[in-house]
């Protein structure tokens, strides 16, 4: 019973926040919806027994990726009303094509069986006696090691490329050259002048 | 109705989806809302694979889903540093006047 209107008070919330991101006229608005989309979606995987993946949820989406949002749609100095006022010609063809995709999902859900051998084939069979994050941990450390490394690579890339792409020389500003200020010999920098007696520097 | 089954959680999952479909075309020209209408679908998939893992008691399902949730972080960090160079050179981020590259 509990579980169940858990369920479907977070299905509600998940699906309604997810129309007003797209509908809403305000981005910030819109980033603020995606926030409750994500914190539902993280209760759904409480439900689910995926707390490490919820937990993950919430620091990563909310926590980064939404912020990052938020920080460029404040940013940027955008009349967002000028954006919003050529596309509602595409409403109808979206509106279409949104519903043959949910009519194809539909289909595809009502005949979904399961093979007779599926249940031998499983990778991971969850294991019963430890928590979700030590299973997921043994997990990723261990089987699928490579693939988490290399989901580490694809940040450490996005990182370096979100640097080198907004990353901008302006002029007029000046900045710490080390390499000049580490190699500046003591001939650039000192200057001995005879100075005569009783004249000082002229 | 009261027992929660896959078949609500996919339900959901294709729901979320096509929202967000719905979204790329609502929102042609604001680059910010299709960015989050790409989460909304990544969101939705990851849905269905923590769905899928937890009824069918396969913990490979979430591994998946956090890698995918890593390459969403990426996806979006680098769409949101490209929108920032595009604002820079434009002045607006209107995506349908971004045809500099057309022959």
């Amino acid at each position: 019973m509990l579980p169940a209107a858990a369920f479907y008070i977070l299905a509600a919330s998940a699906v309604i926040s997810a129309f007003m991101v797209v509908t809403a006229r305000n981005p910030v608005r819109a980033v603020l919806f995606l926030i409750v989309t994500f914190f539902s979606a993280a209760g759904l995987f409480v439900l689910l027994g995926a707390e490490f993946l919820a937990m993950i949820l919430v620091i990563v989406y909310v926590g980064a990726v939404a912020v990052l949002f938020l920080f460029v749609v404040m940013m940027l100095d955008i009349d967002f009303a000028t954006l919003k006022a050529g596309s509602t010609g595409y409403l109808p063809l979206g509106g279409l094509i949104a519903l043959v995709l949910a009519a194809q999902l539909a289909l595809v859900g009502l005949a979904w069986v399961s093979a007779d051998g599926a249940a031998l084939q499983f990778q991971a069979p969850t294991p019963e006696d430890t928590h979700n994050i030590a299973a997921l941990g043994a997990l990723i450390y261990d089987r699928y090691v490579l693939f988490f490394q290399l989901a580490g690579l694809v940040l450490l890339v996005a990182m370096m490329g979100a640097i080198v792409l907004t990353l901008r020389h302006r002029d007029g500003v000046k900045r710490q050259d080390m390499h000049r200020q580490v190699n500046r010999t003591r001939a650039e920098a000192v200057d001995v002048i005879d100075v005569k007696r009783g004249e000082g520097i002229g | 109705m009261l027992e929660i089954t896959l078949g609500h959680y996919l339900t959901l999952s294709a729901m979320i989806f096509t929202i967000g479909v719905f979204g790329i075309f609502a929102n042609r020209k604001n680059v910010i809302i299709l960015l989050m209408s790409i989460e909304l679908i990544l969101l939705s998939v990851n849905i269905n694979l923590v769905a899928f893992s937890s009824h069918m008691g396969d913990l490979a399902g979430q591994v998946f889903a956090m890698f995918i949730l890593t390459v969403a972080a990426a996806e979006a960090a680098v769409g949101l540093a490209i929108l920032v160079v595009f604002f820079r050179n434009h002045g607006d981020i209107a995506v349908d006047g971004a045809s500099m590259m057309k022959g």
